[in-house]
């Protein structure tokens, strides 16, 4: 079924609009209406092309009307969201996620002309903790699952969302497990640490961290829109940085913390840098996590152009001003190797 | 006079690469020879300068080939030829490529047998290998010891990453005594506990590939456990805290030996549902690291020389 009407909630946000304005250019579909509780910003706007804004809180029966009213055949959820501080606090964000999710699904659930859902879920569903395998497959239940936060509000939304296709199985359903998005557009609290030019690390370990490069990301959505490819995805980009790499690659400078002290860390960051850090973000960024996306490449048929390093890249070279620049620690070592006796018969040290 | 033209060798860790002579940033192409600290230190710098730019490869696990060479390879290496003066035999049973199976013996109370299995095989194989080991969880969860691990190549001891890891090609060593092993008492020494359920033969199996029998002997005496703090240990996260005589490690003399192959890939898939036939491999493969003990034992002069 090639999509005609298609729902996209969380449109105010730079992925959802990014979606929109993509479908929004596509003429084979008739309409694309977005909906959020606030308007996109003036930047989107304009992309947004003849994407219709409908403002509605989906925790509002109201979204019931914008299903139906429009005969939507194809709805894609990006509205699960991570950041407390927009919203007034973590118990407004949970019922935003959770309790928004609900209304929708009932409106799916009695629409006659849904065919199509697709929900842009996360990695964070798989926790974060040493007992964990190094990478996660989609059937794998992690073995502790996260406790609070958006993890858990996405568990969830990944519940009710399988709980509604068992219920409509004549619905084609794709959730797609996104890691981090990153790149020259991207903004998230774990993207905003890593820009600190002290990044606080936990010492003792070393978290492998995986990224999707928003072009992928946006590549996938795109797909999952246009084609049925039910099931469950993994999306990120091939191989892991670990943060202390990812520190150095961005030029910034480690700040080592004992574990008992990182909360402590997490909170003087959290108010100085407005930065909404949770839990599941703290283990995160203590154990790590890796995602294993054989099926994303050989199921759903999309192999990523950026791998996880090479996107970090990419947002690094578009998005930073390095601290301490390769050129900075190379013009140190080749003063240091100039210094020994034979020092001039050595290479430059310069990468 | 000008400066010797100089040639640009290896840089940053990238696929199997074993260091060879020479771990520098570059070196004389001709002229007298620099002198051996003088490549050391310059190599050190260049080290350091890749790890503060992040030039260098990590994969997936978190094996990270440049700070095995140039940090714990060394180190580990030092023990191996110096201190435990490490004899290995039956390398030629390690095939050059592709995937394989180490099934060994666990002894030492804390897991030292572990690093000397991977020096063992990535100094003295011809082919350098990597030996990829399947680690017990609170390795994963104690600070330094999580980081070491990974970055030398090791991973969680679980199903996904055991089949990943054999279906890229890679060398896998397990140690199913497990905790049991490491715990085991001064009089229980070099005898092998129960292995489990076998898992490590379904996972051969599973991924077709060959057990390779393994014994080692040494680490026993490297760290004789007089006792043991079961819950003391939970408190803190490990499986217990040992007692020892001494907080080193002793000089004792290690030996290895990597028995022949045993082939799995004319066994059909039907096995791995036949938990007596599991069960009886599993045995099998005990008894046979077990008289491969026992013979390094009659093999060995004494237990320091």
């Amino acid at each position: 079924m090639k999509p005609s009407v298609v729902l996209v909630t969380g449109v105010s946000r730079e992925m959802g609009s990014r979606v929109a304005a993509q479908l929004a250019a596509d003429d084979s579909i008739e309409r694309v209406i977005g909906v959020d509780t606030m308007p996109p910003g003036p930047r989107a706007i304009g992309a947004l092309g003849r994407t219709e804004f409908v403002r509605a809180d989906i925790r509002n029966p109201l979204i019931a009307k914008v299903v139906n009213s429009a005969n939507v055949d194809t709805v894609v959820h990006m509205n699960v969201r991570a950041t407390p501080r927009s919203f007034g606090g973590r118990n407004a964000m949970k019922e935003m996620n959770v309790i928004g999710t609900m209304q929708l699904l009932a409106a799916c659930q009695k629409s006659d002309t849904v065919r199509r859902f697709v929900l842009k879920s996360t990695s964070a569903v798989y926790g974060a903790s040493p007992n964990d395998p190094a990478l996660f497959t989609e059937d794998k239940v992690p073995r502790v699952p996260p406790r609070s936060g958006y993890g858990r509000d996405a568990v969830e939304v990944e519940g009710y969302v399988r709980r509604y296709g068992r219920k409509r199985p004549d619905v084609s359903l794709t959730i797609l497990r996104f890691a981090n998005f990153i790149g020259p557009d991207s903004d998230s609290a774990l993207l905003r640490y890593l820009s600190l030019p002290v990044v606080p690390v936990v010492l003792g370990y070393d978290a492998r961290l995986q990224f999707v490069h928003e072009d992928d990301a946006l590549a996938v959505l795109g797909i999952a829109i246009g084609e049925d490819k039910p099931g469950v995805f993994n999306v990120a980009g091939e191989g892991v940085i670990p943060i202390r790499q990812a520190v150095a690659r961005a030029g910034r400078v480690s700040l080592e913390v004992l574990p008992p002290l990182m909360s402590v860390a997490a909170n003087v960051t959290k108010r100085m840098a407005k930065i909404d850090v949770s839990g599941d973000q703290l283990a995160l960024i203590m154990y790590g996590r890796g995602m294993d996306i054989e099926r994303l490449v050989n199921d759903f048929g999309y192999q990523p152009t950026f791998t996880t390093r090479e996107a970090f890249d990419d947002w690094v070279a578009r998005r930073l001003t390095p601290v301490v620049t390769p050129a900075l620690v190379g013009g140190a070592e080749q003063a240091l190797v100039g210094m020994l006796p034979d020092g001039d018969r050595f290479a430059e040290a310069s990468s | 006079m000008s400066p010797a033209k100089v040639i640009r060798l290896r840089d940053s860790g990238g696929s199997e690469e074993h260091p060879s002579a020479s771990a520098g940033s570059g070196l004389p192409a001709s002229g007298p020879d620099v002198p051996g600290w003088e490549r050391k230190a310059a190599g050190a710098l260049a080290f350091l300068r890749r790890r503060l730019t992040g030039d260098f490869d990590v994969d997936e696990y978190g094996y990270d080939q440049d700070y095995y060479d140039h940090v714990i390879g060394p180190a580990l290496n030092w023990v191996y030829d110096s201190y435990w003066r490490v004899e290995t035999f039956g390398l030629e049973n390690i095939p050059d490529d592709g995937a394989a199976l180490l099934v060994s013996n666990h002894s030492g109370t804390v897991a030292i047998d572990l690093p000397m299995v991977t020096v063992a095989v990535r100094e003295h194989h011809p082919k350098h290998r990597m030996v990829r080991a399947l680690g017990a969880n609170f390795v994963f969860a104690l600070p330094v010891l999580a980081v070491i691990a990974r970055r030398m190549g090791a991973t969680l001891a679980c199903n996904e990453d055991a089949d990943d890891l054999l279906s890229k090609g890679h060398l896998v060593a397990v140690f199913p005594e497990g905790v049991k092993g490491v715990g085991k008492g001064w009089n229980e020494r070099y005898k092998l506990q129960r292995f489990g359920r076998g898992g490590f033969v379904r996972t051969a199996i599973k991924n077709g590939v060959p057990i390779i029998p393994t014994a080692i002997i040494g680490a026993e005496e490297a760290l004789p456990m007089i006792g043991r703090f079961n819950g003391l240990g939970k408190m803190i996260g490990v499986p217990f805290i040992p007692v020892l005589p001494t907080p080193v490690p002793l000089p004792s003399k290690w030996m290895i030996q990597f028995g022949e192959p045993i082939p799995t890939d004319h066994l059909d898939k039907d096995a791995l549902d036949d938990p007596m036939l599991l069960s009886e491999l599993s045995d099998q493969i005990r008894e046979t690291i077990q008289q491969q003990v026992y013979d390094l034992l009659r093999t060995r002069k004494s237990i320091f020389f």
